[in-house]
């Protein structure tokens, strides 16, 4: 049975909560998680100091005869140090950190007192014997230093002495190797990491029941921070999606080798976004990624995990971190734990990315989130006075909201104006001779 | 002399070039508090640190450099740490001094010192990313040019053993070119080989000494890089080998370096009498600052 790897393919599952959850500022509607992205893997690191735990996961939806996973890790791991985790953890950690939309429902303009707030604030905008197969991995400088069988997972760690002993060796052993990956093996082979293969266990798997793949956790100690992406961009159809979460006691995490940017965030969007929230932030991404021109880490989320406002979902018990791998966390609260969650996106190739991630933990406490914001004008009769400057500054709002999302997310500003319902921009608009300056008029002959 | 024949006013004019490009274009997060204050505490320290050691007269240049060097590299929320690390960068110059010359790149030393007593303080290396590199680049040999290489061997050497510690490691792992030719797009090494390691008040003082001096610095920033694995590798380098600078002088001596129009005080505490120097590129005589 030959085994594709890495594998990295889904399905495309979008799920938006439309239970509206009250919030200080503004009223959450909508998040936009990791399912909208097809190729998408998430990883979960922990760190601090040297301890790293990091959980790994992708959303392989196919036979799980097909899956097989091949991972550079930095030293050698024993059984004690991997495990099997859950995959509604990371779920939890999307959810809770996803890009989210909120609302406003502005009040009564009649109302003077909260018209002038509002104004105030701004808003009015193949098998062999095991005896000939030891013989063979040792020909070809391979070393299977552990094997272990690990919930639904065989688990390998190999460690070898030339890349085309390994590629061989993988190849023998059923993995379908992309043309071109001896040579990123050699180089990690060369700077003396281990790989860390997994497989499915079938028999373990229909004992367990499980009918997905569970994610997987290695926890090690090591200098290195970062997370092998090269071997993924051998040979890759097209460019993939790298969600990191990370997990620090001290502040945001970012990378040393590539820039990392904050994604446009706090921006004011038409109240359509609502129904279409996914597609939105997708869009939003991907005209993000091509004006960087693909070569940025993005930073979507950045915060305390003690508390969230507005909250996509509510912030992981004290439990739930500590199986994430957050040792540091003791008792049932996570209050005053200094857990500090920074999640970061990723669209990478080859050719952008030649190079593994690197991160570095800051010391930036800074709480960010990728945060949309939608503005329902006052539907009621506001026949007062305010009511004709407030419906003036509505129409300009909206004006500007069209703006922010076709600018955002490259979409067309006309069809974003006709989605918002807006008329046509005043400029198109009939103006009597009046209004006109004297250059409308000087080529009127 | 006139004005513009002095380095420091080209590295001014560049360095807030710089920042300007990496506040506006590259979203540096350096707010506009940070920057007065880091050059408002850097001049304030110059001049105190002058005037208590006897300077008739404040020159401004070298602690604007330090100050917008600070801007450019040092990260953190906290503005009493940026004031603390502007004073630590500034003060270091007229308090760790060996025979009259100070030892440590002010930015340096306040940087990594910085870094070492608080984790609220770090460095961005990745923050300049790839887009303006080759403007970048032009603008640093600009600076060289116009001032016919003051100092410039010891960035050649450490450029040159830099490029070839990682061609070698490359050549080493099989890995494809793409992967140096990406670390050395760096924003981070320009600065640190056009604006920090070339510091020509703080090198060595005979040129096989600068050369020496470059090389093992670009040893030590590979050895953190890629044997210790940690960040900031060529900050750490420069600090932690700083030190051996007075001992090479001893070693291999060499004429002292000034400042063109260099004021009692300006830059070195006040211990140097006033040295004309008519060309950057050349040497002060030997013995006028012993």
């Amino acid at each position: 049975m030959q085994r594709s790897w890495p594998i990295l393919a889904g399905s495309l599952l979008l799920a938006l909560c439309a239970e509206p959850a009250l919030a200080f500022c503004g009223f959450y509607v909508a998040k936009a998680d990791t399912k909208l992205f097809n190729r998408a893997s998430q990883v979960a690191i922990v760190r601090d100091g040297d301890r790293t735990v990091m959980t790994m996961s992708n959303d392989f939806q196919g036979d799980p005869t097909e899956f097989a996973m091949v991972i550079p890790v930095p030293t050698v791991v024993k059984r004690e140090q991997i495990a099997v985790s859950e995959k509604a953890l990371l779920d939890h950690l999307d959810a809770y950190s996803s890009p989210r939309l909120v609302e406003y429902h502005d009040p009564d303009p009649c109302q003077r007192e909260v018209y002038e707030g509002l104004r105030a604030l701004g808003y009015l905008r193949a098998p062999a014997s095991p005896k000939m197969r030891d013989e063979r991995q040792k020909s070809l400088g391979v070393t299977i230093e552990a094997r272990y069988t690990v919930g639904e997972y065989d688990i390998l760690i190999l460690s070898a002495t030339q890349s085309g002993g390994l590629e061989t060796w993988l190849r023998e052993n059923g993995y379908r190797i992309p043309r071109g990956a001896s040579e990123v093996l050699g180089s990690y082979i060369r700077q003396q990491m281990r790989f860390f293969v997994a497989r499915v266990n079938l028999k373990e798997q229909a004992r367990l029941g499980f009918t997905y793949l569970r994610p997987l956790q290695v926890a090690y100690e090591s200098p290195r921070f970062m997370l092998p992406i090269r071997l993924g961009t051998v040979n890759a159809d097209g460019p993939q999606e790298l969600f990191v979460f990370t997990l620090t006691r001290q502040g945001r995490v970012e990378s040393t080798n590539y820039r990392t940017v904050r994604l446009p965030s706090d921006v004011d969007v038409p109240t359509y976004v609502k129904h279409e929230f996914g597609p939105f932030y997708k869009a939003m991404f991907a005209e993000q990624v091509r004006r960087e021109d693909m070569s940025v880490v993005f930073t979507e989320y950045a915060w305390d995990m003690a508390w969230c406002d507005p909250c996509a979902a509510d912030p992981l018990s004290a439990g739930e971190l500590r199986r994430l791998g957050v040792w540091w966390v003791e008792g049932d609260t996570t209050a005053g734990a200094n857990v500090f969650l920074t999640r970061l996106h990723v669209r990478y190739d080859g050719d952008h990315f030649p190079q593994d991630l690197v991160f570095q933990q800051t010391g930036d406490r800074q709480n960010f989130q990728g945060r949309y914001v939608m503005h329902h004008p006052w539907t009621g009769e506001a026949a007062c006075s305010e009511g004709d400057a407030y419906r003036r500054a509505v129409s300009a709002r909206m004006e500007r909201e069209a703006q922010n999302l076709a600018h955002l997310t490259g979409w067309s500003l006309e069809k974003v104006r006709r989605r918002a319902g807006l008329a046509p921009p005043p400029h198109a608009q009939q103006v009597t001779p009046a209004q006109r300056s004297w250059w409308d008029r000087l080529w009127d002959w | 002399m006139p004005l513009t024949r002095d380095p420091r006013l080209y590295q001014i004019a560049c360095l807030a070039g710089l920042l300007a490009y990496g506040v506006t274009a590259l979203g540096f997060e350096v707010g506009p508090a940070q920057i007065l204050m880091t050059l408002g505490t850097a001049l304030l320290a110059q001049a105190a640190c002058g005037f208590a050691s006897g300077a008739t007269r404040f020159d401004p240049r070298s602690a604007l450099i330090s100050g917008l060097s600070l801007c450019l590299l040092l990260r953190t929320d906290s503005l009493p740490l940026v004031a603390l690390a502007a004073f630590v960068a500034v003060a270091s110059k007229f308090v760790l001094r060996v025979r009259g010359k100070h030892v440590f790149n002010p930015t340096n030393f306040g940087l990594v010192a910085m870094i070492l007593v608080s984790d609220r303080v770090w460095a961005s290396a990745g923050q300049w990313g790839t887009g303006g590199f080759f403007a970048f680049l032009m603008a640093c040999l600009g600076g060289l040019v116009a001032h016919r290489a003051w100092r410039s061997d010891v960035a050649w050497a450490f450029l040159a053993s830099h490029v070839s510690f990682l061609l070698g490691r490359t050549a080493y792992l099989g890995d494809p070119l793409e992967i140096p030719l990406h670390s050395l797009q760096s924003g981070a090494l320009l600065l640190f080989t056009f604006f920090m390691i070339s510091d020509p008040r703080t090198t060595p003082d005979a040129r096989p000494a600068r050369v020496a001096f470059g090389v093992l610095v670009a040893a030590g920033a590979y050895y953190v890089q890629f044997r210790l694995f940690r960040t900031n590798g060529m900050l750490w380098s420069l600090f932690c080998l700083s030190p051996l600078v007075p001992l090479l002088d001893r070693l291999l001596p060499g004429d002292r370096y000034h400042w063109p129009a260099s004021v009692a005080g300006a830059t070195s505490g006040g211990t140097v009498d006033a040295t004309l120097v008519a060309d950057p590129g050349r040497l002060a005589a030997p013995g006028a600052v012993r």
